[in-house]
């Protein structure tokens, strides 16, 4: 199957155009010692229906969250994404479409940006937002490198009930930025007390944190702003209808993985990565960012904006690296946000933390497990102490059906992280305690 | 043709955004009733007040992205000869396998074995693209194309550091993208300039004479950035390695050379691949791309964890026990989406395909410069151009006054989206083209019909090259006014 739509004929006159007789003479610069002599070792091309027959038998040799009742978490959730948002981001002229250059031709793109970008600041209480960066972790590292741009401050506090892949994925951006996160001790599964020295930049938090617990967010902040830090918050977006918005809790920047919002749980990626600050740091912002303004007959339009922070412009210079975002994904999220609304918003959460609540009760019920962390407040996740390693729980788990959770590495592998979207049901959750009991018994 | 090839169908009204259509008490969504007992959050981690989010029912949400939509010019309205953009036809079939519940609907943290067939798509697809491109291993977590170049540099450092000195610079041409320096600096490397000579090509003696131990290595698209084949690479390679560095592979303009060269063949170490250039993944707008890395063997330790494995029973698993890994580049195993869609394209084409793809890439971009080059003459006559050419708009300029950019939103008017224009930036009124392989001889004439109308009109009748577009749905905007009056949110 082949996509260049040359007849023979074409070639032929398009090279005789060329004064050419050879598909090969257009490659005469290659010098002949690096020529590949021989075919690739890849199989010859086949037909349409022989790829995706490939490709239905490899995706079918995955369980889905449509056929294991999903009650895994740990930075990506089944929320449920609603027929309307695919219908509208997927239209070509968004999915086929460049980084939006030519303003006149991409007006479609850049006004869906902007109105993400409004919307992720109503969301957060935080005054801008940039058009979107790769994931929830690779935001994180971005944040912390604006947080680093204040002299004399090169050292990063992370707690230590921060999602442990993006504090990996702050320790590889460090080795280039030049510094080590350094992890101060949650207490019980939450809160804690960094030491904010004078050449501390920033101070980040999970809230909801990795174990699903609520943070002591105001007052991890206030220690940041005491000791002249930055106060950076990873936020749950789909939390907010229920939770104090970072900018209400005094984080100075917040950032997200904002996949929940309208995106698929695609085995971790395309995902979208949500960063917001206060307007004094929008020149520090990385990535893209969307602004208003008028074209020479004085009608509203949209245009990249600050591009002087930017890669293609500043080079070495730029505030980073990214270039390639996660537009679609953005437009994406400002569909299901629209879908959501306000009273939405507030639903889903609601319902998110009543049944993770109700699954809470329900599986310490079960003899041997218990709350990992007894009295800490939750959202939508919790951890529990299983009797059993965790990893053999939630397979023998996927037998009957369920994607149990994800094991934690804490109280020796038998710590179990549940997470409980509005998709789950009363029945789905009854069901989990039944199983589980069985299995423990 | 002529008048703008977007322009938004239907009523006129609600031309404004999503939060002017909001009514008090209007609403999309809908949940099940909440069967649970319910519960509040703590009083002084609760949210007061409610995000205001636009109140809007499922039909405003239709016919507003609808229209959006309908104001944005993609790869499958037309001709899209972004330069370096490499915007080429993506295959639907890429779309549909994508959207396979067995692909969209899985969770990264499932058990292994319920996830065979996804790990074993992502061994596959690494196995071929290291065939593609020569090297030994690949990862394929970094997101874009810019995560990919900072992935192969931490990567680079890891290696100098275990030899005792991460050493302190980059070379870099300076005709590269605007990420390589980029990158380099947020690897910890200062970027070092090479300047390139008046064929177009890196300075080889230039080069020579710049480095030294203190070099950790070189940056290099080949095909370069300016269409050109660096035909000294071996000498280039060989330079670098003779002061210990290594040689990184920019894959942006590895379109050109599909199953011709590799370079892992030309002495290249580490190599990234754009999967929205070279494999056709839709660009949806600015994103998402994928980054894979691909590196010879000395280098495979320090590429991130986790790899996709075989074991020996066949079955395939996540290796997370690689003590010299640079880490972790993303959260999970990069855009996993992306890459199903890159594999469909990959072994739809197979090796036989995808060589014809390189092929008539360069033969469309040959083929339109012949159409074109009279008025827009090539920067660098001397070189055969591969699968894109740089044109330059400085005759025009010269004799009219009219630049690159007006030739461009002239273009629009005319129905095409236009070339890249300014890049790179060592060209003078540059006008980089690259219609890609998927395009035919008949649009390639009408567009290099179009570009030569309106370097024609230059001369004739410049306002309508000053005043273009004046078809579309906005005109040209004030870009400085953006930037100045800064509105980043309703």
């Amino acid at each position: 199957m082949r996509f260049a739509p040359h007849t023979d004929g074409d070639v032929r006159e398009m090279l005789a155009a060329l004064g050419l007789q050879t598909l090969d003479q257009l490659f005469d610069q290659i010098p002949p010692s690096v020529r590949l002599n021989r075919p690739l070792d890849i199989p010859a091309g086949v037909s349409e229906m022989e790829i995706l027959a490939d490709l239905q038998a490899l995706a079918a040799r995955n369980r889905s969250a449509d056929d294991l009742v999903c009650f895994a978490g740990a930075g990506a959730y089944d929320h449920y994404v609603p027929s309307v948002v695919w219908a509208l981001a997927g239209r070509s002229e968004f999915y086929t479409s460049y980084t939006p250059y030519q303003a006149e031709l991409s007006q479609g793109v850049l006004q869906a940006l902007f109105e993400y970008q409004s919307m992720i600041c109503e969301l957060t209480g935080l005054e801008v937002s940039n058009a979107s960066l790769y994931d929830g972790a690779t935001a994180l590292a971005e944040a912390v490198n604006l947080a680093l741009s204040s002299p004399g401050r090169g050292r990063v506090l992370v707690s230590s009930a921060v999602d442990t892949r993006y504090v990996e994925t702050l320790r590889t951006y460090g080795r280039g930025a030049g510094y080590e996160p350094e992890l101060f001790e949650a207490e019980d599964g939450r809160g804690g007390k960094p030491e904010v020295a004078p050449d501390v930049a920033c101070v980040v938090v999970q809230h909801p944190n990795r174990y699903g617990n609520l943070e002591p967010a105001r007052e991890l902040f206030g220690a940041a702003h005491t000791g002249g830090a930055r106060a950076i918050q990873v936020f749950d977006p789909l939390s907010l209808g229920v939770l104090a918005p970072p900018g209400d809790l005094r984080a100075d920047i917040a950032v997200a993985e904002g996949h929940v919002l309208g995106n698929h749980l695609n085995f971790g990626g395309p995902y979208l990565g949500v960063i917001a600050t206060r307007l004094d740091d929008v020149r520090r912002l990385p990535g893209r960012i969307v602004g208003e303004t008028v074209d020479v007959d004085g009608k509203t339009g949209y245009v990249l904006t600050l591009q002087a922070r930017e890669q293609h412009i500043r080079r070495e210079k730029a505030t980073s690296n990214i270039c390639t975002n996660q537009t679609l994904m953005a437009i994406a999220a400002t569909v299901y946000l629209g879908w959501l609304g306000p009273e939405g918003l507030v639903e889903l959460g609601r319902q998110c933390a009543a049944k993770a609540s109700y699954a809470a009760e329900r599986l310490t019920e079960i003899p041997g497990v218990e709350p990992l962390f007894p009295g800490a407040p939750f959202f939508k996740e919790f951890a529990l102490r299983l009797p059993e390693p965790a990893a053999q729980v939630v397979d023998a788990l996927v037998d009957r059906g369920f994607l149990a959770g994800v094991p934690l590495p804490d109280a020796d592998g038998q710590a179990l992280l549940v997470a409980v979207t509005e998709r789950r049901t009363r029945a789905e959750i009854d069901a989990l305690a039944s199983a589980m009991r069985e299995v423990l018994s | 043709m002529t008048g703008a090839p977007v322009r938004a169908q239907g009523p006129s009204i609600g031309t404004g955004t999503l939060k002017d259509l909001s009514r008090p008490g209007r609403r999309a969504s809908s949940f099940r009733a909440l069967d649970v007992p319910g519960t509040e959050v703590p009083e002084d981690l609760a949210r007061r007040g409610r995000a205001e989010l636009p109140e809007v029912a499922e039909r405003d949400l239709v016919t507003h992205f609808t229209r959006l939509s309908q104001l944005n010019y993609g790869v499958d309205t037309g001709v899209y000869p972004l330069g370096s953009c490499t915007m080429k036809y993506n295959p639907k079939v890429a779309e549909t396998a994508a959207s396979l519940p067995g692909f969209e609907r899985v969770h990264p943290l499932q058990p292994e074995r319920t996830v065979q067939g996804a790990l074993e798509l992502l061994w596959r697809l690494e196995r071929a693209l290291c065939e593609i491109t020569g090297m030994a291993r690949a990862t394929l977590q970094p997101p874009a194309g810019a995560c990919g170049e900072l992935t192969g540099l931490l990567t680079m450092r890891a290696h100098h550091t275990k030899a005792g000195n991460p050493r302190r610079r980059v070379a870099i041409p300076d005709s590269a993208h605007g990420t390589n320096p980029a990158s380099a600096r947020l690897a910890g490397y200062e970027a070092l300039r090479v300047p390139s000579d008046a064929r177009g090509l890196v300075d080889v003696s230039a080069l020579e004479r710049l480095i030294d131990e203190d070099v950790a290595g070189l940056m290099l698209t080949n095909p370069n950035t300016l269409g050109l084949f660096e035909e000294e690479i071996e000498r280039i390679t060989g330079a670098i390695h003779g002061v210990g560095g290594l040689v990184y592979y920019d894959g942006a303009n590895l379109n050109a050379i599909l199953g011709r060269c590799r370079p892992g063949d030309m002495g290249f170490d580490i190599v990234h691949i754009n999967t929205h250039k070279t494999f056709a993944t839709p660009h949806g707008g600015g994103g998402p791309g994928a980054g894979p890395v691909g590196v010879t063997e000395s280098l495979v330790p320090f590429l991130p964890s986790p790899m996709v494995e075989r074991s020996e029973d066949g079955t395939f698993r996540l290796d997370y026990d690689r003590p010299e890994s640079i880490g972790r580049m993303h959260g999970f195993y990069g855009n996993f989406g992306v890459l199903v869609r890159a594999y469909a394209y990959v072994f739809l084409h197979g090796a036989d395909g995808l060589k014809e793809v390189g092929e008539r890439a360069v033969l469309n971009a040959n083929y339109l410069a012949s159409l074109v080059k009279s008025v827009f003459p090539l920067e660098h006559p001397s070189g055969r151009p591969m699968h894109e050419f740089v044109s330059t708009a400085k005759p025009i300029r010269d004799a009219t006054g009219i630049r690159a950019m007006d030739i461009a939103k002239r273009v629009i008017d005319l129905g095409f989206h236009p070339s890249t224009v300014y890049f790179p930036l060592v060209v003078e009124e540059a006008m980089m083209v690259e219609p890609t392989e998927t395009e035919t001889k008949e649009t390639l004439e009408a567009l290099a019909a179009a570009m030569l109308q309106a370097a024609s009109e230059a001369e004739t009748d410049p306002d309508l090259l000053h005043e273009a577009p004046v078809t579309t749905p906005v005109r040209r905007l004030d870009e400085a006014r953006a930037a100045r009056h800064l509105k980043l949110r309703w």
